[in-house]
C-alpha cells in the first residue's frame, strides 16, 4: 500500500453515507437533521431544512406517500418515525420567516410546461429560479391536477393555493384551460419555446405524436426524462400506472426534467453524474442493537396533527442513524472526535504537507494498531494499518518526530545488544527440537517465571529446548522502522536456522504475532498451546488467587488466534477456575494501551484506555501477556498473569502488584541472562559498564517522577560519572548541591545532586532534547 | 525561542569547575535544524550552562513538539 492506495481508503468508511430516510426520499428531505432539530424545540430550523428539499412543502407535509418511513431503522425497535407528520409539525410550529431568496437575472430563453400538477409545477418553478421565463399550460381552470383527488380535511384548498403563491414569486406565467394538442400543438410549443416538459398526469390520447413503447405509452428516458423528440422532456404520474401515484415522485420527475432542461439548453451533458438523482438505498450501516423498543407518539388531534411537545416526543423516537461503530469501541478514536473518513483524509493529508505544521502527527502515532476497528466496521476499514502505513512513510521521509518512539527503540536496542541477547541450545544437547523465545517484556516484568517456565519445558518436551533472549522487534515495527526492524528480525532468523529450525515457543503474544508474520516459514506455538498439552507443573493452581471467576483480558495480538484464546480458557478451567468473558474478548478484545507504543506517543489517551478496559468488571483479571498485565495493574486494577497461577507470583506479589520501573525492567533482563550463563550454561556472566558501580540513592517521590520523565538510572549514573571525572558540573551557593548534565545520545540529562558516604543522593532529574551549545566546555 | 525573561538578577549556581558565578549570556539552543540564541547563566570562562527544570520542562518541551511537527 502506497500513499496513494492509503488515501483511496477514506472511501471505504460510510459514515457520511446519507441515512436511510433521506435516500430513500426522491427528493432527498434530510429527515434525519429535520428530527434532530425538532428534538431540541428548534422548529424553525426544522422547518428549514425541510423546505430547502421541497417546493412545496405545506402540500407535501399533508399528502406525500412517504417512502422514508418503509426504510426508517427505527422499525427494527418500534414503528417508524413519523416523517411526513413531523414535516408538518415543523410549518406548524415554526417562526414565520420571510422568505429573502432573490432571483437570478433573467436568461431570456423561454420553457413551456404542460400540466398544472405536483411535477410541471415543480419543474416551472425550478426553472423560473434559475432565470428561465416559463410558461405552464394547464387544460383544467385551476392549477392543481390531481391534488384535487385528496379530502378537504387532508388537504384544504388554502394550503394549496399557499404554496402556489411561490410560482407568483418566481414570476411564472399561467395559462388555464388550454389543452395542448387541441387548443395548442406541440409543434408549435416545440417552435415558440426552447424546450417543452409534459406533466400532463395521463398521456393524452394520440400521444401529441412522440415515439411509444410496445404498450402505447410515450417512450420516456429513465435519467434524463427525454423523449423521442429532444426539446421534449415528459414525467410525472404519466409514467406511473393509476394504481402507482406518488406526490413525492412527482415532484422529483419535475426537478429531473428541470435539470435536464436547463443542461438540454445550456448545451451540456444530459447523463454525466446524475447518480444522486430520485430515491437510492444507501450504504450507512446503523446499528439497532439493544435499542429499546417505542411505538408512534400518538396525537390528541389526529386532524390537526402533533402538538409542540408531541413533536419533540416523536422526533427524539428518531435514533440519529450513523455508524460510528468502531468509534463506539475505540477510545483513541473517539478521542479525536472525528471518524475515520475524516482521519484518513487528514493523515493523507498530513503525509503530503511539504512546508507546514504537521498537525495530524499525533493522531498517527497514537493508534494502537490493534485493529479492533475492521472487526466492527461494516466495511472492514482498519485504521491501525493505516497508521502503521503512515507511520512507515513518516519514517521514509525522514518526517517522524523522534520523540514519541525514541524510548522504546532504546529499549529494545538494549535487549538486543550483549546485556540481554543471548541464543543457546538447552545445556548439554546439541540439536534443538523447540526454542523457547521468552520475549524482552515478561523477561523485565517476570525473569523468575521465565526461568522457571524454561526449565519446565526442558523437563517437560524431548528433543532439545533451545533459548533465545532478546527482542522480537515489535517497537521497531510499531514505529514504522521498517530497516531497523527487518535488520534485527534478520539476527533472529539466522540464529533460528544454526539451531536448525527449531519449532519456535512464544510467551508473549506480540512475538507469537511477529513469528508468524516476518517467519512464516517457522512453525510457532504459542506457550499457552504447549502448556495445555503438557498439564500444569506440580504444585500449580489456585494457591492465593481468591476463590472467584477470573476475567480473561485476551491480548489484542491474538485476536485472529482463537486456538490460543481456547488454550488459555483450557488451563484456566483444568486449575479450576471459573471463567467471565469481558463483552469486548476474543476477536473483539481491546488493546491494553501498549500496543502500537501508544502510551509512549500519548499517554494520557492510554490511561484512559486502560481506565475503561479496567471498569468492565469488577473481577480479577487474568492475562497472558506481561504488558497487558502491568498496564492493567498500573491503573490499580488486580489482575494475574496466567504463569502467576502456574508458577507463582514474582516475589511472593500478588494481582495487585504494580509491574517493575523502567530501570528495573532492564535490570531485570541482564541480570536474568546472567543467571541463566551462570547457573545453566555454566559461562562467564557480562559485567556492567563502569558507571554501573556508581551508587545511587532515589527516593520514591523522585521514582515516580524519573518514571514519568523516562530517566533510567543509567542515565543518571552517566551525568554524575561525567561530572565528577571531568569537574564540569555547577554548584548552588545554597544548597551545596551539584548540577550537572551530560547527552550520551540525542537527550540531555540534568541531575542535582551531592555526596555522602561513597554514594549519590540524587535531589532531581529532568532533561530535554534541545541542543546548548557550549563553547569550550568539554564534550567527554 | 523567547528568552528566559523572568531569570533573577543573580543565579545561586556557580561553575564548581571554574569558581565563577553564572552570568546571563546569549547560548545557541538548537533542535532538528532550527537555532535559536536564548537568554541562558553560563560561565564565561568555560561555558558551562545551566538550564533550569522549568525551562526544560516548559518551554523547551513545547518547543521540541512544535518543531517535531513541521
Ligand atoms: S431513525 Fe431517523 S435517521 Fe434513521 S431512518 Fe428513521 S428518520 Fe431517518
Ligand atoms: S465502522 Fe467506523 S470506519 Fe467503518 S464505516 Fe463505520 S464509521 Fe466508518
Ligand atoms: S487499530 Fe485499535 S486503536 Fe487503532 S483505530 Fe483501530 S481499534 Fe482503535
Ligand atoms: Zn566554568
Amino acid at each position: 500500500m502506497d500513499q496513494e492506495e492509503l488515501g483511496k481508503l477514506e472511501a471505504r468508511c460510510i459514515q457520511e453515507q446519507p441515512p436511510a430516510c433521506a435516500a430513500a426520499c426522491p427528493v432527498h428531505v434530510d429527515a434525519r437533521a429535520m428530527a434532530a432539530a425538532i428534538a431540541g424545540g428548534d422548529f424553525t430550523s426544522a422547518a428549514k431544512i425541510y423546505k430547502k428539499s421541497v417546493p412545496f412543502p405545506g402540500i407535501i407535509s399533508r399528502v406525500c406517500d412517504h417512502p422514508c418511513q418503509a426504510v426508517c431503522r427505527r422499525r427494527d425497535a418500534g414503528d417508524a418515525v413519523s416523517v411526513r407528520a413531523l414535516e408538518k409539525s415543523c410549518l406548524d410550529w415554526a417562526e414565520q420567516v420571510r422568505d429573502t431568496g432573490f432571483l437570478p437575472p433573467a436568461k431570456n430563453k423561454r420553457v413551456a410546461v404542460v400540466g398544472g400538477g405536483l411535477s410541471g409545477l415543480t419543474a416551472a418553478f425550478e426553472l423560473a429560479k434559475k432565470g428561465f421565463s416559463v410558461e405552464v399550460f394547464e387544460k383544467e381552470g385551476r392549477l392543481g391536477g390531481s391534488l384535487f383527488r385528496f379530502s378537504r380535511e387532508q388537504l384544504p384548498e388554502e394550503v394549496i393555493a399557499a404554496d402556489l403563491q411561490a410560482l407568483d414569486k418566481v414570476g411564472v406565467t399561467i395559462r388555464l384551460s388550454v389543452k395542448v394538442g387541441e387548443a395548442i400543438s406541440l409543434e408549435s410549443l416545440c417552435e415558440d419555446f426552447e424546450a417543452v416538459y409534459l406533466a400532463p398526469g395521463e398521456q393524452p390520447e394520440g400521444g401529441l405524436g412522440l415515439g411509444l413503447d410496445g404498450a402505447g405509452g410515450w417512450l420516456i428516458d429513465p435519467v434524463t426524462l427525454g423523449t423521442t423528440n429532444p426539446k421534449v422532456f415528459a414525467g410525472g404520474s404519466v409514467r406511473r400506472s393509476t394504481g402507482n401515484r406518488s406526490p413525492i415522485e412527482s415532484i422529483a420527475d419535475g426537478r429531473r426534467g428541470a435539470i435536464s432542461i436547463d443542461r438540454f439548453i445550456q448545451k451540456v451533458s444530459l447523463t454525466a453524474s446524475r447518480g444522486g438523482e430520485g430515491a437510492q438505498e444507501t450504504r450507512l450501516f446503523t446499528s439497532t442493537e439493544g435499542l429499546a423498543p417505542m411505538g408512534e407518539t400518538a396525537m390528541a388531534d389526529a386532524a390537526g396533527g402533533y402538538s409542540r411537545e408531541e413533536a419533540v416526543l416523536e422526533a427524539k423516537r428518531c435514533i440519529q442513524c450513523q455508524c460510528l461503530e468502531c468509534v463506539k469501541v475505540c477510545e483513541y478514536l473517539n478521542s479525536f472526535k472525528s471518524y475515520p473518513k475524516k482521519y484518513v483524509r487528514q493523515i493523507y493529508n498530513n503525509l503530503s504537507i511539504v512546508m507546514g505544521h504537521r498537525h495530524a502527527n499525533k493522531l498517527v502515532n497514537s493508534c494502537s494498531l490493534c485493529g479492533l476497528c475492521r472487526e466492527v466496521c461494516p466495511e472492514d476499514l482498519n485504521m491501525g494499518l493505516v497508521c502503521k502505513k503512515a507511520r512507515e512513510i513518516m519514517v521514509e521521509q525522514g518526517r517522524m518526530p523522534p520523540s514519541p518512539h525514541d524510548f522504546p527503540i532504546r529499549d529494545m536496542l538494549f535487549s538486543n545488544s550483549e546485556k540481554f541477547a543471548l541464543t543457546r541450545p538447552q545445556p548439554g544437547t546439541s540439536a534443538s527440537r523447540y526454542l523457547f523465545f521468552p520475549g524482552c517484556q515478561l523477561s523485565a516484568s517476570a525473569p523468575d517465571q521465565v526461568r522457571k517456565t524454561y526449565a519446565f519445558l526442558c523437563e517437560q518436551l524431548r528433543g532439545g529446548v533451545g533459548l533465545m533472549l532478546r527482542c522480537c522487534g515489535a517497537p521497531a515495527e510499531w514505529s514504522g522502522r521498517v530497516e531497523l526492524f527487518s535488520e534485527s528480525f534478520a539476527d533472529i532468523v539466522s540464529q533460528w536456522q544454526e539451531l536448525g529450525r527449531p519449532q519456535v515457543i512464544l510467551a508473549c503474544s506480540t512475538c507469537y504475532e511477529i513469528f508468524k508474520t516476518h517467519l512464516p516459514e517457522a512453525s510457532v506455538i504459542s506457550l499457552w498451546e504447549v502448556l495445555d498439552r503438557t498439564g500444569p507443573p506440580d504444585g500449580a493452581g489456585r494457591g492465593s488467587v481468591p476463590d472467584r471467576a477470573l476475567a480473561v483480558h485476551d491480548a489484542c495480538s491474538t485476536r485472529h488466534e482463537k486456538h490460543i484464546h481456547q488454550a488459555v480458557r483450557n488451563i484456566l478451567r483444568r486449575l479450576g477456575f471459573e471463567i467471565e468473558e469481558l463483552a469486548l474478548s476474543g476477536d473483539k478484545t481491546e488493546c491494553c494501551g501498549y500496543g502500537g507504543l501508544m502510551f509512549f506517543a500519548n499517554p494520557e489517551l492510554a490511561r484512559s484506555v486502560i481506565g475503561n478496559r479496567i471498569r468492565q468488571s469488577d473481577s480479577d483479571y487474568l492475562a497472558y501477556c506481561a504488558m497487558c498485565r502491568d498496564y492493567l495493574a498500573s491503573a490499580g486494577k488486580r489482575t494475574w498473569h496466567l504463569l502467576d497461577l502456574l508458577f507463582g507470583a514474582p516475589q511472593g506479589g500478588d494481582a495487585q502488584r504494580k509491574g517493575p520501573g523502567y530501570t528495573m525492567r532492564r535490570e531485570n533482563r541482564a541480570r536474568l541472562k546472567n543467571a541463566l550463563l551462570e547457573e545453566l550454561f555454566g559461562e562467564k556472566p557480562i559485567g556492567m559498564e563502569k558507571y554501573g558501580g556508581i551508587g545511587l540513592r532515589i527516593s520514591d517521590e523522585l521514582r515516580e517522577s524519573l518514571e514519568r520523565r523516562q530517566i533510567l538510572d543509567s542515565d543518571i549514573q552517566q551525568v554524575i560519572e561525567f561530572a565528577e571525572s571531568s569537574g564540569s558540573k555547577l554548584r548552588s551557593s545554597r544548597s551545596g548541591h551539584f548540577l550537572a548534565h551530560w547527552k550520551p545520545a540525542a537527550v540531555t540529562y540534568w541531575v542535582e545532586y551531592s555526596e555522602a558516604e561513597g554514594e549519590f543522593i540524587v535531589h532531581n532529574a529532568y532533561c530535554h532534547r534541545m541542543e546548548l551549545t557550549e563553547g569550550n566546555r568539554r564534550l567527554g | 525561542m523567547r528568552e528566559n525573561n523572568a531569570a533573577p538578577a543573580e543565579s545561586e549556581w556557580l561553575c564548581a569547575k571554574c569558581g565563577l558565578p553564572l552570568e546571563v549570556g546569549k547560548v545557541d539552543v538548537g533542535y532538528l535544524g532550527s537555532v535559536f540564541p536564548v537568554d541562558l547563566y553560563r560561565c564565561t570562562k568555560c561555558g558551562q550552562t545551566f538550564v533550569p527544570e522549568e525551562l526544560a520542562e516548559g518551554k523547551m518541551a513545547e518547543v521540541e513538539k512544535l518543531l517535531e511537527d513541521k
